[in-house]
């Protein structure tokens, strides 16, 4: 049962990634039709945004230890933070600590911006073209960005740390423990989802957005901007993908290839949650993510060897067969 | 009236075709030289064929400084490096044979298909006669064969798996670095002293070749020390969160987890397996322990805080106090500002032990390199065996060495290692806390977990 329990959570945790990618995917594609695959990009760059957060709180400058050598047989060169400096050691810790947290506010204007300049600047050249070269150029810029990341960060993985309040387990049940970290994880991708569903229910912002996403031409007609909308909700999706980034990196370390290695997993979450469907997205990413977490257990590998490997596609290929739409899929979408 | 079937566009197109057919696999037909790419100039190219893109990049960034740093000395430029502590004494500074050492390199992405596409283009077109590099045992075994069959010869550079001197070993193919089957006999004494020798141990294990016998070797070598396998799990190569992996271990029965990763894989299960506190653990009344077989220093700079007490094992590492490793840090430091990691220290080596063959054999002809690479029978003290003939040498960084000829496998000391407590600086982040004595890892070319395959005779590619 315990062992059932941390599958279950386990599952909810990746669900949480692929739901949050999955939601800005179908963001985008529900407002502006476009298939978007550099939004891995975006949730890599989001992971990046706590890596340059952390070096920035950890810059440091040089004291030569004479009393220590470094690999060379030199006098060492100790690093000691400027935090430390401005602020004494135990609050200049603390910021250095706190830092994946620190980076959400970070985060969120860059991951805007970027969404802004990425639409603005090339995404809109392709809006009436076909998704095959929407596919193309997106996929191209995913590249791009994977490159210029791996050119400034190098290609291995960087530990962004937990605070370390929120490090260590919890215990659930009577005798079962999971990482705080991801239980926080968890409860803030709860939060994002619950945040622009209400966004998208509760203001007029939003209301004029899913009247837009519905018949764009005649809320045009009404004499509102209804591309300007659009775009926000493009920085919108990019910001999301970019805090799914963020609150990722205490989980797995961020490397420049993490984007690629959740983009074709996302998508599938996409279509079978159904295209251009927002709970759909939500939905068959906890799905999916529990599912895949139960087919790497012990028991199924053994009883089915490679089932966690396919585990996904198998059930994408069952719904699709028994609902071509997937689970909320809206009709004509991608149909036409 | 006589009609014909030949036409003026099919004979074209015929001989297209057949111009095209006997003009393609060029590297497998003979030329007018002696033997493949013998060079005719005052330079003789070698090709650096690493991961230059993938989730190993950093790692063929490091092989190709060390490339890099090995043509530099070659052609008597820097401080010479491990030239100056080689026991043997035939590099003179003045390239290779005389002739100057210019480099190709390509990207193998760490893809067996890629790396063989470069390596093919490197010897092909640009006349490398030894192609050299890696970070992945899948590549090196790819890349081997089309050496053999291309008549070059091919100095390994990371590649662990036991297959790649095992099953898969060839003649033009040759490997300093160690394999499974020595990580796991120079590791496990360690494991029972530090951890007693009733443990039950829980593999993870990345499903490919290299993983494979790494599990197979360490699983051996612990279970003959008393040890249990509770389960083996194979994980994906591309797998990035391990949670849904380790989750079940907590319910396992084992105290002791091994991770048969490399890479990221490593750097993400071992976080994970940290995260869920089972470091923290007790079973069976014991602490419980996490193993990480195979280390590197990058992968450890990867881990971070999590790499701490962790014990793992190393082929070389940049504090050892031998003067050929001394020579290679200064040397290496100097010119990048941090010291190698033992991926630039195989191909550092693999470099020299090529030129230096070259230079007894008196030619770059691939046959007359195999022979003076497996050397005149010499062998290393107190190992009583058959198989221990080949080529001995010394000072470079792991004491005397062994290529052995039957398997064109080197035997030296094996380094077990800790991820350290407290470093004192960014590139503190391993100690050696043994160097297994070589006979202690040696075994037989027909050791089962090295059968089948041919070493073959080597292939001039004429």
């Amino acid at each position: 049962m315990d062992a059932i329990l941390l599958q279950i959570l386990n599952g909810l945790d990746k669900g949480s990634a692929y739901a949050l990618i999955a939601l800005g995917l179908t963001l985008i594609f529900g407002t502006l039709g476009v298939v978007n695959f550099a939004h891995g990009a975006l949730f890599m760059i989001g992971a990046f945004c706590a890596v340059t957060i952390q070096r920035l709180l950890n810059l440091s400058h040089e004291v030569i230890d004479e009393t220590q050598t470094d690999f060379l047989g030199n006098p060492l060169k100790v690093k000691v933070p400027y935090l430390q400096d401005w602020f004494g050691e135990s609050m200049g810790s603390a910021l250095q600590d706190w830092s994946v947290p620190l980076a959400i506010l970070f985060a969120i204007p860059v991951m805007l911006v970027v969404g802004y300049v990425m639409e603005r600047g090339l995404i809109k050249h392709f809006y009436k073209r076909p998704h095959a070269d929407q596919i193309l150029v997106t996929f191209g810029l995913a590249i791009v960005l994977q490159e210029i990341v791996k050119f400034y960060y190098g290609a291995n993985p960087i530990q962004t740390p937990a605070p370390e309040a929120l490090s260590g387990v919890a215990q659930v049940l009577p005798g079962v423990v999971y990482p705080v970290w991801r239980i926080v994880y968890f409860c803030f991708a709860a939060a994002i989802i619950a945040g622009v569903f209400a966004f998208l229910q509760f203001t007029t912002f939003g209301m004029v957005v899913r009247a837009g996403m519905a018949d764009r031409e005649t809320v045009g007609l009404l004499g509102i901007d209804i591309d300007k909308r659009f775009t926000f909700m493009f920085g919108l999706a990019a910001a999301v993908a970019g805090l799914a980034g963020v609150m990722y990196g205490p989980i797995n370390a961020p490397n420049y290839h993490m984007g690629m290695d959740f983009l074709v997993l996302s998508f599938v979450v996409v279509v079978v949650g159904g295209m251009g469907s927002l709970p759909g997205a939500v939905l068959a990413g906890f799905l999916l993510g529990i599912l895949e977490s139960f087919a790497s257990t012990t028991w199924a590998t053994t009883t089915l060897p490679g089932i966690n490997q396919i585990i996904i596609y198998l059930v994408a290929i069952i719904i699709l067969l028994t609902r071509p739409r997937g689970l909320m899929g809206r009709k004509g979408v991608m149909e036409d | 009236m006589s009609t014909s079937k030949f036409t003026r566009r099919g004979v074209l197109k015929t001989g297209a075709v057949a111009g095209a057919g006997l003009a393609l696999p060029t590297i497998f037909t003979s030329r007018a030289n002696a033997y493949v790419n013998e060079p005719t100039g005052d330079t003789v190219t070698l090709g650096f064929n690493v991961p230059q893109s993938g989730p190993y990049a950093d790692e063929g960034a490091d092989e190709l400084r060390a490339f890099e740093l090995a043509v530099e000395h070659l052609n008597g430029e820097g401080d010479g490096g491990m030239m100056n502590t080689f026991s043997m004494k035939n590099l003179k500074g003045n390239g290779i044979l005389g002739k100057k050492v210019a480099f190709v390199t390509g990207d193998t992405q760490t893809k067996s298909d890629a790396a063989r596409a470069s390596a093919k283009s490197m010897i092909e077109k640009d006349g490398a006669v030894m192609i050299s590099g890696g970070s992945s045992s899948g590549v090196a075994v790819a890349v081997q064969g089309l050496c053999q069959e291309a008549g070059v010869i091919f100095m390994a550079g990371l590649t662990h798996s036991n297959d790649t001197t095992g099953k898969d070993k060839k003649a033009n193919g040759f490997r300093h670095f160690f394999d499974a089957y020595m990580s796991g006999a120079a590791l496990a004494p360690v494991l029972a002293n530090e951890y007693g020798k009733e443990r039950r141990a829980y593999h993870l294990t990345a499903d490919y070749t290299w993983g494979w016998t790494q599990q197979e070797s360490i699983q051996a070598s612990t279970e003959a020390l008393g040890w249990e396998t509770v389960e083996n799990v194979l994980t994906p190569l591309a797998a990035t969160d391990f949670s849904s992996y380790i989750a079940p271990v907590l319910n396992s029965g084992a105290d002791v987890l091994v991770l048969n990763h490399y890479g990221g894989n490593m750097v993400n299960s071992l976080t994970n397996a940290v995260q869920f506190g089972l470091r923290d653990k007790q079973v069976n009344g014991k602490n419980f322990e996490i193993v990480v077989p195979l280390y590197s220093e990058l992968m450890a700079k990867g881990a971070g805080e999590n790499i701490k007490g962790i014990l793992g094992s190393c082929n070389w590492q940049w504090s050892l106090q031998d003067e050929g490793t001394k020579a290679f840090v200064k040397s290496f430091g100097t010119k990048y500002g941090f010291p190698p990691s033992q991926a630039a220290h195989t191909c550092y080596v693999q470099t020299l032990l090529y030129a230096d063959a070259v230079e007894r054999a008196g030619t770059f002809e691939p046959c007359a390199v195999v022979a003076a690479l497996e050397g005149d029978g010499s062998s290393l003290d107190g190992i009583d065996s058959a198989s221990n003939s080949g080529l001995v040498f010394d000072g470079l960084g792991n004491g005397k060495t062994l290529y052995r000829a039957a398997d064109h496998q080197c035997f030296k000391d094996v380094l077990v290692t800790k991820g350290k407590e407290n470093p004192t600086s960014e590139f503190d982040l391993l100690e050696v806390v043994e160097v297994t004595p070589v006979d202690q890892v040696w075994y037989e070319p027909d050791h089962p977990m090295f059968a089948g395959g041919d070493l073959g005779t080597c292939n001039n590619g004429v």
